[in-house]
């Protein structure tokens, strides 16, 4: 069967097979910035947008969320022109292996679009589906923190 | 701050950007056409004899490649230890056993044109197999009678097969009893540390493909590119020559890809089939079928006199390696030889320990590498005995740690796998850790008895810890730097960054050396058709041997930069000369020139060569860096459960090249070890198989469970490492479970002995106490 998404910005269609994951799927068409393989949502490494929620495509099925928007680590700024939270997760040594990060990134960034001003609670709570067992998580609580700060500063 | 231009400061880790962009950085972010897709079928059976396999049915079904088995594979005896040549870790297995020695052992794989298939194809696999009695414990293991596990012909390097004893240390300094009978107080206490694993979040990967002129590419996420390439060539029987080992960004290693355990499968395969492969662990087999830390019981005896000055301290330690004996001795010399120097007033020393085969997964290295069993221990009874002789906990250890210019017999009698090396300590600043971290936990306000009568009672704790940088005399590692047309180097070095910044880390080293922006620094690395040598990532030696290999290639250049310098000023004492922003600069007459006119010049008009210089370093010592690690946590009566509330590391690393990465490395172990010492643990059914392993019921810290964490950095200056640096990355992990030790007696006057301390065992403890 076939599949439309609209995925950072762009139309596009996949052939997949019916009970395919979305991330199998994703993956296989070259969306590699989706890592993860747990494939029980309980790594949040395999985080995106749908419809401007963080989920897992981990336990999405590809078929269910049919013409669905989806935006990915990619989606919200790329290596020539970064997002803040991505500039601010470097600058933080938020960033070790990395792995990690963009599953991270997009749950802070689905945070600060509904709620642009959290509390530390709000923080650890947005991103506490992404296990990251090399940072600790002390610096990615403090990138996002810093991010706030320059979003606000008005970029 | 430090007269530095560029060490010191928090540059933004160099690949980050990249891969906070997503950028396809990881072994399995690639992909080829045509590439065949491997799965692995494994023992159900804790111990067993494959009498047949028959692989017939499942080579019909259509699409399946290649089934490897015991059959059709080299039969090579070695070790999956990626260690440096010679391994001092036993040569007992083979690619496929013939013998399945724990649940999750291999017994045959398959590749296919897709996963789907490979696995439908697992299932038609046939395999006999006759069931040997096991044994799960490391004591029953050892006695007269239990089941051998490794009886198979021509193994070598295990102290003795028959009895189930991979290795057995013995070292020994002074009169260990007459210290005692010689002491005013001996204090005595056992702790038993578990099966533990861990958990990269990008599991292990590899993809094999054959380049255009046939040569085995093979593309893995490693710590060890250059051991992968002599251990793959030894079990498949080719040349070194033949095989190029690339290591891509990796997503964590913490030691676990210190192991050679997918890269020659795959690479059989593409042998075989002349296509490419791709093989990659699912969450499961990461748990089950990769590596854990060892298991241990650890004993420590120490005897001090009244003034609380150690007299004898003895240490006993039975290591469980699982079915295979990989870092069996290694890893528990570290558990002695990591830890006893540390307190090193103590004349009479004795380290013992076993290392025994069980049929349980198999153990390697793990971050803080037999150090953290053995601190978990030994922290613990130098509390007891402060408390015996009425001192308080960083006093005792204030009298008792080694400072500079001293010694310990223990750096000499024990090394890895073979004789140390004898080594003084050149940098230290332990009374200073202990001042300011008790300063910023607050310990002399919170010491005092807590309330008793509250449901929730807070406690602290503290541990004093010390580790090494590198393997000395062992450990080596190499680099090239190479000049370009606009004042840019190449950096070429065999350093493996799995994630630690060691990447940025050698750019910052470079800089400073050569006087040129970290952002003109190229840094390649860890491709053995195309960098240096380098031993890879393991022992802490990332800053410490791949920087100072990197620091002295850069010396080199220097020199030669310098010597193409003289005839342009007409100047020739080149101590004139500074290396500054990108120019050479003379501070006698106020010349100066750039390094991409002397490029230029080099490359291709006068005095014509490459400026470039390749050089290695190996160390004679492995400077210990030191920390003091404080907790205080919070107990709930009712419940049992302990939360973490502050946790306060001041750590000596030496001179931090960069702050805020060093930072990253001391907190990401706290956070591990935390979890290691709280929540994470192997549970095993009757029959040994693991039956916890996924995320949901193995539980690793999240960032929900994370205490307040603070982190203060001493600096002192080590004169054997580049530009002062020692090792940081594992040294942390060793203090949470001693440190939360503590604090529970000091909040409820309880101690558990066996690790996780979970809310059951501390309801046990308090009803215990109780009655
Ligand atoms: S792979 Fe989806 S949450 Fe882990
Ligand atoms: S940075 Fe490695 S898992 Fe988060």
């Amino acid at each position: 069967m076939k599949v439309h998404y609209k995925i950072n910005g762009e139309e596009k269609e996949f052939d997949i097979q019916p009970g395919e994951l979305l991330l199998d799927v994703l993956r296989r068409n070259n969306y590699t910035e989706i890592k993860g393989n747990c494939y029980l949502g309980t790594c949040g490494a395999c985080a995106v947008l749908i419809n401007e929620v963080a989920k897992a495509t981990c336990t999405t099925l590809a078929a269910q969320v049919n013409n669905a928007e989806i935006i990915t680590i990619k989606g919200i700024g790329t290596i020539s022109e970064p997002h803040l939270l991505q500039k601010a997760f470097v600058e933080k040594g938020a960033v070790q292996c990395g792995f990690c990060t963009p599953g991270t990134i997009i749950s802070a960034y689905a945070l600060l679009k509904n709620n642009p001003d959290p509390t530390e609670e709000d923080i650890k709570r947005s991103i506490d589906g992404n296990l990251c067992r090399c940072t600790g998580y002390v610096q990615q609580i403090e990138a996002i923190k810093f991010a706030i700060k320059l979003l606000k500063g008005g970029k | 701050m430090n007269g530095f231009e560029y060490i010191g400061k928090n540059i933004g880790k160099i690949d980050a950007m990249a891969l906070a962009t997503g950028q396809p950085l990881f072994t399995d972010d690639i992909s080829f056409p045509n590439t065949l897709h491997i799965k692995i079928l494994y023992s159900p059976h804790a111990h067993a004899i494959i009498e047949d396999i028959d692989t017939s049915e499942a080579e019909k079904i259509p699409r399946v490649k290649l089934i490897l088995t015991y059959k059709n594979t080299p039969q090579v005896l070695h070790t999956t230890a990626g260690q440096g040549w010679p391994e001092p870790s036993p040569y007992d297995t083979c690619m496929f056993n013939k013998k399945v020695r724990y649940v999750g052992d291999r017994v045959a794989a398959v590749a296919a044109e897709t996963e789907e298939i490979a696995y439908e194809a697992l299932k038609h696999i046939k395999v006999n197999y006759k069931k040997l009695p096991a044994v799960f414990d490391p004591e029953e293991a050892m006695k007269e009678g239990a089941p051998v596990i490794h009886d198979e012909e021509g193994i070598s390097g295990v102290y003795n097969p028959k009895r189930n004893i991979v290795s057995h240390i013995e070292v020994k300094a002074g009169d260990i009893e007459k210290g005692f009978e010689e002491s005013d107080v001996v204090v005595e206490d056992t702790f038993e540390m578990q099966y533990a694993q861990h958990c990269p979040i990008e599991p292990h990967a590899t993809i094999t493909y054959l380049d255009e002129y046939g040569r085995l590419v093979i593309r893995t996420s490693t710590q060890v590119p250059f051991h992968v390439r002599r251990i793959v060539a030894q079990v498949l029987e080719i040349p070194v020559q033949n095989i190029r080992v690339i290591k891509p960004r990796i997503g964590g290693g913490f030691g676990v890809k210190q192991e050679i355990i997918l890269e020659e499968i795959s690479a059989f395969v593409t042998l075989k089939t002349h296509r490419p492969a791709r093989l990659v662990y699912t969450r499961e087999e990461e748990f089950v079928s990769s590596r854990t830390r060892h298991p241990m019981k650890v004993t420590v005896k120490i005897g001090a006199k009244k003034n609380g000055i150690f007299n004898a301290i003895k240490m006993y330690a039975l290591s469980n390696n699982g079915a295979y004996g990989t870092h069996g001795l290694t890893v528990t010399s570290n558990t002695g030889s990591k830890t006893l120097p540390l307190y090193n007033k103590a004349p009479n020393i004795e380290f013992i320990a076993d290392v025994a085969y069980t049929n349980l997964p198999v153990a390697g290295a793990y971050r803080g590498y037999g150090a953290t069993q053995g601190y978990a221990a030994l922290e613990q009874v130098v509390d007891e005995i402060a408390e015996k002789l009425g001192m308080g906990p960083a006093e005792i250890r204030k009298i008792n740690h080694i400072k500079v210019g001293e010694t310990s017999p223990i750096f000499k009698a024990l090394g890895e796998g073979r004789e140390g090396v004898t080594q003084y300590i050149q940098s230290e600043a332990t009374d200073k850790l202990l001042e300011l971290g008790t300063k910023e936990i607050g310990w002399y306000e919170k010491i005092r008895k807590p309330a008793k009568e509250a449901t929730k009672v807070r406690g602290i704790g503290m541990a004093l810890l010390m580790q090494g940088s590198g393997i000395p005399l062992i450990d080596m590692g190499a680099a090239t730097i190479k000049l370009n047309e606009d004042g840019s180097f190449n950096v070429l070095y065999g350093g493996t960054d799995i994630g630690t910044g060691l990447d940025t880390v050698v750019a910052q080293i470079v800089s400073e050396t050569l006087g040129v922006k970290p952002e003109q620094i190229i840094v390649y690395a860890a491709d053995t058709d195309v960098t240096p040598f380098d031993k890879g990532a393991y022992a802490s030696s990332g800053t410490f041997i791949s920087g100072g290999a990197v620091y002295n290639a850069a010396l080199k250049v220097r020199e030669q930069i310098l010597e193409v310098t003289k005839e342009i000023f007409g100047e020739f004492n080149t101590k004139d000369f500074i290396l500054k922003d990108g120019f050479v600069i003379s501070e006698k007459s106020g010349k100066k020139v750039s390094l991409s006119e002397i490029a230029y010049q080099t490359l291709y008009l006068k005095k014509q060569q490459q400026i470039m210089a390749t050089s290695s370093f190996v160390s004679d010592s492995s400077p210990p860096p030191f920390a003091a690690h404080f907790i205080e946590i919070e107990v709930d009566k009712e419940t049992g459960i302990i939360t973490p509330i502050k946790y306060v590391a001041a750590v000596d690393c030496g001179v931090a090249i960069n702050p805020e990465l060093a930072k990253g490395q001391i907190i990401g172990s706290i956070v591990n070890g935390i979890g290691y010492a709280l929540t994470e643990e192997y549970k095993f059914s009757q029959t040994g198989k693991l039956i916890n392993s996924n995320f949901m019921e193995y539980r690793i810290p999240s960032s929900r469970d994370i205490p307040d964490i603070k982190t203060i950095l001493v600096e002192t200056y080590e004169p054997k490492g580049p530009y002062g640096a020692k090792s940081v990355a594992e040294i942390n992990i060793n203090g949470p479970i001693p440190a939360i030790g503590n604090a529970l007696y000091n909040a409820l006057g309880i101690r558990i002995h066996k690790l996780p301390y979970t809310p059951e065992k501390v309801l046990e403890a308090l009803k215990n106490k109780g009655a």
